[in-house]
């Protein structure tokens, strides 16, 4: 009664693969540490936003930025495969009902009115589109820190759209009737639930609209009931309304987080959090067993025919550098590519330069497994997904979850099909 | 390095991604605790020997989900509980909470006067009396003394002889004064399953004391108790618990928090403990659970309690469920019920202790046909106190569908 299959991570990755192997029928076990990325990042799915130059056609691009970056993830997912499960996506998250195609980006601003590109995005952040220019009104929260929607406004309108187009932006200060000193972005989203406080910022707002101005709000509309949320606000507003993502907690991501791993559930998945993969098992090139640390002083085995790797990659310590410069993989000790050579240069001073570690990673075939150096597949039956996979650089493309999906979704689709 | 400094050296691991407090249901409801990586990681860089910065420190009800969900193995809610045992070293421990921390003592006081303890407990001058005097709220749940214990109970009990294998059953003090109807149930399901249930004698693990910061006299029970079942655990045995927040504190809490990481007794111990949730499901996982299951017709809300969860093992309650048949299980995806062992029962934290509960509580009334399932008894009381819908332990409803009622 072991599982089929072991997914080791709770980001999107993990949750993809997860949720698709529960839902093709493949027993399957999702163990990780705690939460990922989904809780920080906004929720976007950005597939490729600079190449380095500004993408407005992820489609189109892909391809060419493939062929140049053999190491690169994206060469070894399609474009189809990472429209297939943005498809996937759309489907398994109502709550957030993902618009938007690989065939071009969306640019949406960011809390500091800096305009991203992104593929895919949650329905009540796409009025935020910036492409065809407009006029725009963002409104701050009393207690909301780090949301300074005068900041966001006046950046925004200095920024230089490929369009060509001027976008007019500014700002709303809202005074809320609480008194407390620091609410979240949480905390905000939880108010926001309650139609009354809906009708306390309706009712502040609206004598300070102008005609034609969209309405942006920090991600605050709202955690489980957040679609009827934002409809109704936008309803009595009279205009459209959009989220911009804000400083973590990501209120988008939770609720991304939650509809995966209700779907994973409900699939009959089992969910384990708080407990680390340690290490594990392997016999003839195949993984038998990971070794799980739960609160218990004893090391649980767990077996399974496959094993997806999705802890992530430095920034969740699944892939770390020890104190005499090695660079170490967490739980199947798998060698890392990317790592300067002996001797090179690890790093460079300034930290928005291009660092000579940034790409280091998990190196994988085809079929997204893990290889070593020379190409040879460390284990037949594991598979790696999401911020683990080197040779990208994710905060420079704009491609984390674009890459995290489409490897989770492809890394699942390559176990079922090896099991039918 | 000792387990107080790798526990403490942890806070340099938090990359402040706020995941803690998105979980955390204390900082959800109430501005008095600003949340765990505030008052954790942050703040412990600046407490001294003379001090802590932060008296919210003591809002902190030590449910632990914030260490569960830290992915990166921050140990937030340990650093929290030796900080505020330190806090309270310094302001003096309020009797209140010298009483309400020690079960044991209390059911060795209250068991034999049962009927007149049970009056008082449920007089409502006596309670009004109890709030003014120690602080204990006068709405807060409140066990009754069950007259006989269970050890008297396992020790006239006589052993299953037709067992091919044994089990050791570490009940607690709320099976043994309170409870002991889920003690007996627990014994039946093991013993349905071939098993002869060997009941060492036992007394409190000592984690109410510890969540009342009363360290020295934590380490004395739990160090106690872990020699006693040491030798069972040594000879291979396993130990199995229904509480499932003492089984955590033998498996892992006394180990962290009350720095006894080299204490080998409670490290073997731990190794050989289960929840008995988990424990039956790895048998039927090995194929020799019985599941001859009668169809129990009922809609039952499940609560994992917070310190559940910490055992990182995942619901093994909701798999044994889905062998019942007829048995429809709603699944709370509520943090917490608020009541966190004794946190809930004092005064000043009881408004917050029910408004952290209140969504489940709303999901246990709309979902519950008969009776509500939860694996921690303090975390039951408070659930039945709170919507009047009784709460059982999950191998009650185990029992009840082996037909062994």
């Amino acid at each position: 009664m072991s599982p089929d299959a072991v997914v080791i991570g709770a980001g999107l990755a993990g949750l993809t693969a997860g949720v698709r192997l529960a839902e093709a029928g493949v027993r399957t076990t999702l163990v990780a540490k705690g939460p990922g990325a989904t809780h920080l990042a906004p929720a976007t799915i950005d597939v490729l936003g600079y190449a380095p130059d500004l993408v407005e056609r992820p489609a189109a691009a892909l391809p060419s930025f493939a062929e140049e970056r053999p190491d690169h993830p994206y060469a070894r997912l399609s474009p189809e495969t990472v429209a297939a499960s943005a498809d996937w996506l759309r489907e398994h998250v109502p709550t957030l009902a993902y618009v938007g195609t690989i065939e071009e980006n969306l640019l949406l601003p960011t809390a500091v009115g800096v305009p991203k590109p992104s593929a895919f995005v949650p329905e009540a952040m796409a009025a935020g589109d910036l492409r065809s220019g407009g006029r725009f009104v963002f409104a701050g929260l009393r207690a909301l820190k780090d949301f300074y929607p005068a900041y966001l406004a006046d950046n925004l309108s200095q920024a230089k759209l490929p369009t060509g187009v001027t976008v007019e932006a500014r700002a709303v200060h809202l005074t809320d009737p609480g008194t407390e000193a620091d609410v979240s972005p949480l905390g905000y989203a939880r108010m926001f639930e309650d139609p009354e406080f809906r009708t306390v910022v309706a009712a502040e707002l609206l004598p300070r609209l102008e005609p034609g101005e969209s309405v942006g709000f920090p991600t605050v509309l709202g955690l489980k009931e957040h679609r009827a949320t934002w409809l109704e606000l936008q309803e009595r507003l009279g205009r459209p309304a959009f989220e911009v993502p804000t400083l973590p907690p990501s209120v988008a991501g939770i609720r991304l987080f939650h509809d995966l791993r209700d779907a994973f559930v409900r699939a009959g998945g089992r969910f384990v959090i708080g407990s680390t993969a340690v290490g594990a098992g392997s016999k003839g090139g195949v993984v038998e067993h990971v070794v799980i640390q739960t609160a218990a002083a004893r090391p649980t085995p767990v077996e399974a025919r496959w094993f997806v790797l999705a802890t992530g990659g430095f920034a969740e310590g699944a892939i770390f550098l020890d104190s005499y410069g090695e660079v170490h993989e967490s739980v199947f000790g798998l060698a890392v590519s990317g790592v300067p050579a002996a001797g090179e240069p690890r790093f460079v001073p300034r930290y928005f330069d291009d660092q000579p570690m940034a790409r280091a990673g998990i190196a994988v075939d085809e079929r997204l497994r893990p290889v070593d150096a020379e190409g040879n597949v460390a284990f037949d039956n594991l598979f790696a997904a999401g911020a683990a996979l080197g040779g990208a650089e994710p905060w420079r493309e704009l491609s984390g979850n674009g890459l995290a999906l489409a490897s989770g979704f492809a890394v699942a689709s390559g176990i079922v099909e090896g099991a039918s | 390095m000792d387990t107080m400094e790798w526990v403490r050296g942890s806070l340099d691991h938090c990359v402040k991604c706020t995941i803690c407090e998105t979980f955390c249901p204390v900082s959800n409801v109430t501005p008095l605790f600003p949340g765990p990586k505030y008052v954790g990681p942050q703040l412990e860089r600046f407490r001294t020997d003379d001090g802590s910065p932060d008296a919210s420190l003591d809002y902190c009800s030590g449910c632990g989900i914030c260490t569960t969900v830290c992915p990166q193995g921050v140990k937030i809610a340990e650093i929290n509980s030796q900080a505020r045992a330190k806090m309270k070293a310094r302001r003096g421990v309020p009797l209140r909470d010298r009483i309400i921390a020690r079960p044991s003592a209390m059911g060795k006081v209250g068991t034999p006067l049962a009927p007149i303890a049970n009056w008082f407990l449920k007089n409502r001058a006596f309670r009004w009396l109890v709030e003014r005097t120690l602080r204990v709220h006068r709405k807060a749940p409140m066990p009754l003394f069950a007259g006989r214990t269970f050890q008297s109970w396992a020790r006239r009990h006589p052993p299953l002889t037709t067992a091919t294998k044994a089990v050791v059953y570490f009940h607690g003090c709320s099976a043994n004064h309170f409870e002991p109807g889920v003690a007996q149930m627990a014994v039946a399901v093991l013993e349905h399953n071939g098993y002869r249930v060997i009941v060492p004698r036992q007394d409190c693990c000592g984690l109410p004391l510890q969540s009342n910061g009363l360290f020295d006299d934590a380490r004395r029970y739990v160090r106690k108790l872990a020699r006693n079942l040491e030798p069972y655990a040594r000879r291979g045995y396993d130990i199995v618990a229904t509480s499932t927040s003492c089984g955590l504190m033998l498996k892992r809490e006394a180990r962290e928090i009350l720095d006894l990481e080299d204490d080998e007794d409670l490290r073997t111990v731990s190794a050989h403990m289960f929840d008995i949730c988990e424990f039956l499901l790895n048998l039927h996982e090995r194929g020799e659970l019985r599941t001859d299951f009668r169809p129990l017709e009922m809609r039952v809300p499940y609560h994992a309690p917070c310190q559940q969860r910490g055992h990182g093992i995942g619901k093994p309650a909701l798999e044994l469920f889905d062998l019942i048949p007829g048995l429809e299980v709603v699944d709370s995806d509520v943090e917490c019920c608020g009541v966190a062992g004794t946190y809930g029962l004092k005064t000043e934290k009881y408004d917050i202790a029910m408004e952290v509960g209140a969504p489940l509580f709303r999901q246990v009334t709309e979902v519950a046909t008969d009776v509500a399932a939860c694996d921690s008894e303090t975390c039951r009381w408070q659930i039945t106190k709170a919507t009047g819908v009784p709460s059982v332990h999950p191998v009650e409803l185990l029992y009840r569908a082996y037909g062994l009622a």
